[in-house]
């Protein structure tokens, strides 16, 4: 009896356990070389965000086998062979700092290409820049931030949902209607409704209700006896969605149940829902409403076509790209581009290399701007019956990324520059 | 405008019910504390979510508008198989020391979730099927034979059987639908037929057709359940052995029997419920996780020990979230004054009318500690 109770709780610790490993891998010795850097991946392999971050560890993998396939890194006439550390930040965001602090101290890599969340990339903030290091972030985020020790090469507001209001309000089905906004509750989709509801203003929109679904929530019959009563009156409007992940299942589910369907007069505009969450969704529930990205797999470019066969012939042909993995191919090559002109992984050097670093990504050119986030294509796209976007409209040339939000009076009038040392993280214009 | 209001709260309070009709039985009659009643409804939805696979094969296509009827019977076995095989391992050992059970469960919950990250959906059925096969062959045979020497060869070669037909049909799924062959993190998705989705129109206000099959799975589960408690033997030996353990033992009723069963049935309701909530949301290894602190609260609101408590806790609950969320007070009282219509509006979100509800349930609890139907009547622990 005594024993069998130590057992259980034995059992239960070492379930825990379970959970907390991590792995490293990337040492293969094919070519050659004259030297190794390492550098570091950092992102959640375990926990709630694991379906979406494991698939940027995928795509960063990828490039760095491009990469070492093609000749490594040339630095200094010296060639050197990628490898990599994989850490696990299991989607608590305490751990991704402390896991930044170990790549950077113990394991001394120059860079850290990691995060998702808004909220994993607020506790690593101060780990980077307190050691002067480097940290990589792919994903599409609220923006208000500029940090010199960061570089964002996902969209800011102004590269998305600016866009796809402004296109919602006056050029879709629902144009001129009422908007009702609908986000998980926390920091991204707080901070994007904010900016959402200040542009409409501007534009003379109107915004009859919003409503925040506690995150793990999926009852969502109260939001939308809320989304009818708004919307009911002039026979629909359009519903901007920052759902999180799973959350987004239970609610295309109930919305189509109850009748919030685009042949009703109901548009979603989606900012978090990409070609990896429509597959796992289902078109069917998704089919007709919108999202606003960079980019898009139904690109019809060969650099498109190349990246998108190039991961599934590596990841298996049911697999798909999307906006946050384009993004995260990109800052790889962004960075030894960066590193080979600096012709030093040294911090400083390289900071000032990557700025006005331009590639040719899987969406068309990008280009890396003094305040560090990327100038990149917008493009708005009508989801297919059999998955994937329609791609309706695409941004002639590439839209200049803003950091500080220009609809948002907080931060009207403000602009970040880190290659001139009087400007920096927030100036007036 | 009100029949919505009342359908709504209906709707979700059928939810919160049927997650926590099994609670009710395991934790209200039993007295376990069981943390892993969540992972035991994510069994139930990852069983309709293998069911629904199963059934879209070439074999079983035309009978495919059925699937979900199907799947709430093997949720019920799945589920209940899971939960036998815990009582036997972990909790029978554990009755009287409920911090122990408490950490043991929450164990037990953390493996389950990893086991669905980590093994093949395929094999995990096998394993389920040799669970079966293993536990319930020896049962078929009569006494006579079980009291005899050789019974323990019989119950050997039995789970030999067991081990067998589970390799078997876990190879065989894991071949046959390509899908449940490899192990995932992702949640994955459960399409209701077509005939359950969409709305059907009663007293011109439109229902989701999916909503109302929830309710339904609710109201058979309840009146299944106070049947077999109040009309059966098995339910009247239950009954006995939790107003009074020693006594109902003394006359001659095999209270271990009637743990497993008490907690085998609480178990496949959690599985049942499992079905429900595949039909709302996406299926993954934390969807119970997200129920489980409501099914406690819905049981200790209602009276713990006590079915009827649990039911109108679960409703009340249900339309209290909507009329608070919904903000429906403003639509049925528009001129209030503004103090108190700008209050209302401040509660009027999903998450605001989350705190309203607790701290509502949390002041109720003050003035009545036992919930609404407090258990009457002579009880031994008591």
């Amino acid at each position: 009896m005594r024993i069998s109770r130590r057992i259980l709780a034995g059992l239960a610790t070492a379930s825990l356990a379970v959970t907390v490993t991590s792995c490293g891998g990337g040492t293969d010795t094919s070519g050659s070389f004259d030297d190794t850097v390492t550098v570091g991946i950092l992102h959640s392999l375990s926990g709630t965000m694991a379906i979406s971050e494991s698939t940027l560890v995928d795509t960063e993998k990828m490039a760095i086998a491009e990469i070492n396939a093609a000749g490594g890194v040339t630095v200094g006439g010296k060639s050197y062979k990628i490898e990599y550390i994989v850490e696990d930040g299991a989607s608590d965001w305490p751990t991704f700092a402390e896991k930044s602090k170990k790549l950077i101290d113990q394991d001394g890599v120059p860079v850290v290409f990691g995060g998702w969340t808004s909220a994993s990339r607020k506790a690593m903030l101060p780990v980077y820049e307190s050691k002067d290091a480097f940290l990589y972030y792919p994903i599409q985020y609220e923006a208000q931030e500029c940090s010199n020790n960061i570089f964002y090469t996902g969209a800011s507001p102004n590269q998305q949902s600016e866009p796809a209001t402004d296109f919602m309000f006056k050029r879709s089905p629902a144009a001129g209607k009422p908007f009702f906004l609908v986000g998980s509750d926390y920091v991204f989709p707080r901070t994007s409704n904010t900016i959402t509801k200040e542009q409409l203003k501007s534009l003379g929109g109107k915004v009859v209700g919003e409503d925040y679904l506690p995150l793990g929530n999926t009852e969502v019959a109260p939001i939308i006896s809320k989304i009818k009563k708004a919307l009911a009156p002039t026979g629909g409007g359009v519903i901007i969605n920052t759902l999180n992940g799973d959350q987004n299942v239970a609610f295309f589910k109930q919305i189509q149940d109850a009748g919030i369907t685009p042949s009703n007069g109901y548009y979603v505009m989606n900012y978090s829902i990409a070609e990896e969450e429509i597959s796992t969704i289902g078109p069917e529930f998704l089919e007709g409403h919108y999202g606003a990205w960079n980019y898009m797999m139904s690109i019809d470019t060969p650099e498109s076509k190349k990246f998108a066969a190039d991961f599934k012939a590596l990841y298996g042909s049911d697999r798909v790209v999307a906006d946050p993995q384009e993004s995260a191919y990109n800052m790889v090559y962004l960075w030894k581009q960066a590193v080979e002109d600096a012709g030093t992984f040294e911090n400083s050097a390289v900071r000032e290399a990557l700025v006005g670093q331009t590639f040719d990504a899987p969406q068309g050119p990008v280009e890396v701007m003094p305040n560090h986030h990327l100038a990149q294509t917008v493009r708005i796209g009508l989801i297919k019956p059999e998955g994937g976007f329609e791609i309706l409209e695409e941004t002639d040339g590439v839209v200049y990324p803003q950091a500080w939000n220009q609809f948002e009076p907080s931060s009207k009038g403000y602009a970040c520059d880190w290659t001139d040392p009087s400007k920096g993280e927030r100036y007036k214009l | 405008m009100l029949l919505d209001s009342l359908f709504n709260g209906i709707a979700i309070g059928s939810v919160l019910l049927v997650a926590a009709l099994g609670l009710a039985i395991v934790f209200g009659l039993m007295g376990v504390i069981n943390l892993a009643h969540g992972e035991l409804m994510m069994l139930g939805a990852y069983t309709t979510y293998v069911t629904q696979l199963i059934f879209k094969l070439p074999l079983l296509k035309p009978y495919y508008n059925a699937y979900v009827i199907v799947s709430i019977f093997l949720a019920f076995i799945v589920s209940g198989v899971v939960g036998i095989l815990l009582e036997k391992t972990v909790i029978r050992k554990l009755y009287g020391s409920p911090l122990e059970t408490l950490l043991a469960t929450w164990g037990v919950s953390l493996i389950l979730q990893q086991f669905v990250r980590s093994v093949p959906l395929a094999y995990g059925t096998g394993l389920i099927i040799s669970l079966l096969v293993g536990l319930f062959l020896p049962t078929i045979f009569s006494s006579k034979i079980k009291e005899s020497i050789n019974f323990k060869y019989i119950r050997f070669s039995s789970w030999v059987i067991a081990a067998l037909s589970g390799v078997l049909t876990g190879n065989l799924i894991s071949s046959s639908v390509s899908k449940l062959s490899r192990a995932s993190a992702r949640n994955v998705d459960v399409t209701a037929p077509a005939w359950m989705r969409g709305q059907v129109e009663i007293l011109g206000t439109a229902f989701p057709k999916t909503r109302l099959m929830i309710i339904i799975i609710t109201l058979i589960s309840v009146i299944a359940i106070t049947l077999f408690l109040n009309q059966s033997a098995w339910g009247m030996r239950i009954r006995a052995v939790t107003q009074n353990r020693e006594m109902s033992d003394c006359l001659g009723i095999s209270t271990e029997k009637v743990d497993v069963l008490t907690f085998g049935i609480g178990s496949g309701l959690a599985g049942v419920a499992g079905v429900a909530v595949s039909l709302l949301g996406s299926v993954g290894p934390n969807v119970g996780g997200n129920y489980i602190v409501g099914c406690f609260m819905v049981v200790v609101l209602g009276g713990v020990g006590n079915l009827l408590g649990t039911i109108f806790a679960s409703f009340g609950i249900g339309i209290m979230t909507d009329l608070i969320g919904a903000g429906r007070l403003l639509s049925i009282w528009p001129d209030m004054p503004l103090p108190l219509s700008n209050t209302i509006n401040f509660f009027a979100t999903t998450s605001m009318a989350r705190v309203m509800i607790f701290a509502l349930i949390v002041i109720f609890l003050q003035f009545k500690p036992t919930g609404l139907f407090p258990q009457k009547g002579r009880m031994v622990e008591s």
